[in-house]
C-alpha cells in the first residue's frame, strides 16, 4: 500500500513537477538564528488562510442584499450548525491578522530588516497592512447592522472632506446619494472579490521577495549594512552557518500558527461573534455607533483633534503616516540594523504604539460622548430636603446636564465632574456658565426661567463636602448676581 | 525565413547588427512586439471601459428629490420637534429597511415647519432630540445644536442641514434629498 501511494505520488510529480517548483524554496537556507521572532509574519498568512476559509463558508450563507443581508447573518448565527462559530473564528480571525500584521511589522522595524535589499519587502508589507485595515472596516459592515449603516454614513462623510472629489467618493461609497440597495453589494464586492485579490497578489509578491533576498539575519550592534558588501556578507554567513527552512526554521512557525488558530477556535468558541443587533435601519435614531475594537483608536481621532484643523488632519494625517511607512526603507537603508543603535527608531515604535493605545483607551471609554443612558438622580444622590435643590436635581437631569456631567458617578463624562462643584465655584460664575455655556458646553441663557436657573443652582451649590454655610439662602445670593445674557447667540424660543 | 534587405526599421531604436539577416528578424519582432502590445491593450479597453463606467455610474445619476408625506399638520402640535421617517429619494426594490430616512421635523408656528436632517454634520452620526433641554445630541464625537440647527459645542463645522417642508391639501411633505455630506476642510 505503502509502495502504491509511493509510485503514484513519484508519477504525478513527475507529471506536475511539484516538488522541483516547491522544493528548494523549502529548502532554501536561513539564518540559524532566526527563532521566535520571526514568526509572526507566517502568523499573518495563517490568520489570513483562516479567513479565507471561514469567508467562503459564510459566503455560502450570506445574501448581500441590503434588504436581507441581517436577516441571513441572523440565519447563519442562529439556525445554522457552526454558523455562530464560523462567525466567531472569521471575527477573531480578523483581529489575529491585525495584530500579528501589526507584530510582524513592529518587529521587522525594530530589527531594521526593511534595510537593503529588501526594501521592497516592508513597501509590500505596508500594502498588505493597508488592504488589512480595510478588510477589517468593510468586514464589519458587512455585519450590515444598525451600527454597520452608521458606520458607511461615517466613511462617507469622512471622504465628502477630501478636497475636489470628496462629493463624488462619498457618492462611490453610497452607490448613489443614499444609504440604500445599491451600498452593501459594493462593500461586498471590495471585502469578497477585490481586496482578497489585492492580498493574494500582494501576499505572493511578498513571498517572492523573501526567497529573493533571504531571511534577515537578527542583527548585530555595531554591523551596519552597506549596499557594496551586505548581499556577499549575507550569503557567506549562510553557507556557513545556514540552515534549511524546512524543517529547521518552519517547524516553529507551525508551532505558533497552530497556538494561533487554536487560541482563534477558543475565542469563537467561548466568546463568540459580536451579536447580531439591531438592524441597518437609517430611521431609527437610537443609535450609538462604534467601530470594532481595531479602528477604535481612529475613532477617538476624530472626537479629539481640535475641530478648526479636524478637515486637515482626516486627511493629512493618514497621507503623511502613511508616507512615512513608505519611505522610511528609502531615507535609511543602510547603516545599523540593531535596535540598539538606532533610538530614534525605538523612540517612533513606542511614540506610535503609545499614541495608538492611549486613543484605543479613549475611544473604548469615549467621554466625548453624551451618556443617554442617564437616569434621573436618586434621592440618596441628591442628599437633601430643600425645595430648590431636589427641583434643581430634577432640572438637571430634564435639562440634559446630566448626560455630560457626573454627579456621584452617575451621568456623563463629557464636561466637568460636578460632583464637588459647590466648593470650586460661586454662584455668579455658575450662573455666568449656565446662561452663557463655554467651551464644549450649550448656552441655557434662552431655555431656562430665572426660578430654573436659581433652582439649579441651589443644587449644584449643595454639591459640596460637608453643609452649606448657614445664611446665604438661595435667592438672596442668585438675586444678586446679574443673569447675564448669552453673548454672540440669537435666541429663536 | 528568407533574408531581407536591411532597411529602415522604424521605431526599432536597437543598433543595427552586425548580421544584416538578423536585423531583418528584429523588425519584424519589434513589430511583433507593438502588435501583441497593443492588441492586449484594445482587449484591456474593450473590457475595462465599460467596468469602469459601471462602477462609477453613481456619479453621473443626478441627484433625486422627492415629496414625501409624513403626516398631516394636525398631527404635529406647535413648538415640538419629532422625528418623521420617510422613503428616502432613491429607494431600490431590495433596499429593505435601509431606504428608509428620518429628519426631525419641527413646528414653529401654524403654518411654519422646519425640517432637519438627523445627520451630525460632523461626520453623520443620526442626533437626538432631548425635548426638555432643547437639544440635539450626537452620540459619536459629542457634537450639540440648538434646537435651530446652530452649533452648540463639539467639533460639528456647521449649522445641521434642513430639508424642505411644504404643506400641501393639510399634508405635511418633507423633500426627501441626498444624505447631506459636508465637503471640503
Amino acid at each position: 500500500m505503502k509502495r502504491l501511494l509511493a509510485r503514484t505520488w513519484g508519477w504525478l510529480d513527475g507529471r506536475i513537477g511539484l516538488s522541483a517548483l516547491i522544493g528548494p524554496s523549502l529548502r532554501h537556507l536561513i539564518p540559524v538564528d532566526a527563532r521566535w521572532w520571526y514568526v509572526f509574519g507566517s502568523a499573518t498568512l495563517v490568520a489570513f488562510i483562516v479567513q479565507v476559509a471561514t469567508g467562503v463558508a459564510l459566503a455560502f450563507a450570506y445574501v448581500p442584499s441590503a434588504g436581507q443581508a441581517f436577516d441571513t447573518l441572523r440565519f447563519i448565527t442562529n439556525g445554522t450548525p457552526f454558523g455562530n462559530f464560523l462567525r466567531g473564528m472569521h471575527y477573531f480571525g480578523a483581529s489575529a491578522m491585525v495584530l500579528m500584521v501589526g507584530a510582524h511589522m513592529v518587529q521587522t522595524f525594530l530589527f531594521g530588516a526593511y534595510k537593503y535589499p529588501r526594501e521592497m519587502n516592508w513597501t509590500t508589507g505596508v500594502l498588505l497592512m493597508a488592504f488589512t485595515l480595510v478588510m477589517g472596516f468593510t468586514g464589519q459592515l458587512l455585519r450590515w447592522d444598525q451600527t454597520a449603516a452608521w458606520s458607511v454614513i461615517v466613511a462617507a462623510e469622512q471622504l465628502g472632506r477630501v478636497p475636489l472629489i470628496g462629493g463624488w467618493l462619498a457618492q462611490l461609497t453610497f452607490g448613489g446619494t443614499t444609504l440604500g440597495g445599491a451600498t452593501l453589494s459594493r462593500f461586498f464586492v471590495v471585502h469578497v472579490f477585490v481586496m482578497p485579490g489585492l492580498i493574494f497578489l500582494f501576499i505572493g509578491l511578498h513571498l517572492w521577495l523573501v526567497l529573493r533576498h533571504g531571511v534577515s539575519e537578527p542583527p548585530v550592534p555595531g554591523q551596519p549594512v552597506e549596499e557594496a558588501t551586505y548581499t556577499k556578507i549575507y550569503e557567506e554567513k549562510l553557507k556557513r552557518t545556514g540552515v534549511p527552512f524546512w524543517p529547521d526554521g518552519a517547524w516553529r512557525d507551525v508551532v505558533f500558527g497552530t497556538a494561533l488558530v487554536i487560541v482563534i477556535a477558543v475565542l469563537a468558541r467561548f466568546l463568540g461573534p459580536p451579536p447580531v443587533d439591531k438592524p441597518p435601519d437609517p430611521s431609527v435614531l437610537q443609535a450609538n455607533p462604534r467601530p470594532d475594537w481595531y479602528l477604535l483608536w481612529y475613532f477617538a481621532v476624530l472626537a479629539l483633534i481640535p475641530p478648526r484643523i479636524e478637515g486637515v488632519v482626516m486627511i493629512a494625517a493618514p497621507v503623511l503616516i502613511g508616507g512615512f511607512l513608505f519611505l522610511a526603507p528609502i531615507l535609511a537603508n543602510q547603516g545599523e540594523r540593531h535596535w540598539s543603535r538606532r533610538p530614534w527608531s525605538v523612540g517612533f515604535v513606542i511614540l506610535g504604539l503609545a499614541t495608538v493605545g492611549s486613543l484605543w483607551l479613549e475611544g473604548a471609554r469615549s467621554p466625548w460622548s453624551p451618556n443617554f443612558e442617564a437616569k434621573p438622580l436618586s434621592a440618596a444622590t441628591v442628599a437633601s430636603k430643600l425645595p430648590p435643590v431636589v427641583a434643581g436635581a430634577q432640572l438637571f437631569y430634564s435639562k440634559a446636564c446630566l448626560n455630560c456631567h457626573l454627579i456621584d458617578g452617575f451621568g456623563g463624562r463629557r464636561g466637568p465632574d460636578l460632583t464637588r462643584v459647590g466648593d470650586r465655584l460661586t454662584r455668579a460664575d455658575m450662573i455666568i456658565r449656565i446662561m452663557n455655556g463655554g467651551t464644549n458646553m450649550p448656552a441655557f441663557g434662552n431655555d431656562l426661567l430665572p426660578a430654573e436657573v436659581d433652582d439649579l443652582v441651589a443644587f449644584l451649590q449643595s454639591r459640596r463636602i460637608g453643609a452649606e454655610p448657614a445664611g446665604r439662602s438661595v435667592e438672596s445670593s442668585a438675586r444678586t448676581t446679574p443673569i447675564s445674557l448669552p453673548g454672540g447667540r440669537r435666541g429663536n424660543n | 525565413m528568407n533574408a531581407e534587405p536591411p532597411g529602415d526599421c522604424p521605431g526599432c531604436g536597437a543598433p543595427q547588427p552586425a548580421v544584416p539577416d538578423q536585423g531583418a528578424r528584429l523588425g519584424r519582432r519589434a513589430f511583433l512586439e507593438r502588435l501583441s502590445v497593443g492588441l492586449v491593450a484594445a482587449c484591456a479597453a474593450i473590457v475595462g471601459v465599460p467596468i469602469i463606467g459601471f462602477v462609477v455610474a453613481p456619479l453621473f445619476k443626478r441627484p433625486p428629490e422627492t415629496w414625501r408625506t409624513v403626516g398631516r399638520t394636525g398631527d404635529f402640535e406647535v413648538g415640538k420637534t419629532v422625528s418623521v421617517t420617510f422613503e428616502d429619494s432613491s429607494p431600490l426594490p431590495w433596499a429593505g429597511v435601509t431606504a428608509r430616512a428620518a429628519a426631525w421635523l419641527q413646528r414653529r408656528s401654524e403654518a411654519d415647519f422646519v425640517a432637519f436632517s438627523v445627520n451630525c454634520t460632523h461626520l453623520g452620526c443620526p442626533v437626538r432630540w432631548m425635548p426638555e433641554a432643547k437639544l440635539f445630541l450626537c452620540p459619536c464625537h459629542g457634537g450639540v445644536y440648538y434646537a435651530d440647527g446652530e452649533v452648540a459645542a463639539g467639533p460639528p463645522p456647521r449649522p445641521l442641514f434642513r430639508y424642505d417642508v411644504r404643506v400641501w391639501n393639510g399634508l405635511v411633505q418633507v423633500k426627501s434629498a441626498p444624505i447631506p455630506i459636508a465637503t471640503g476642510l
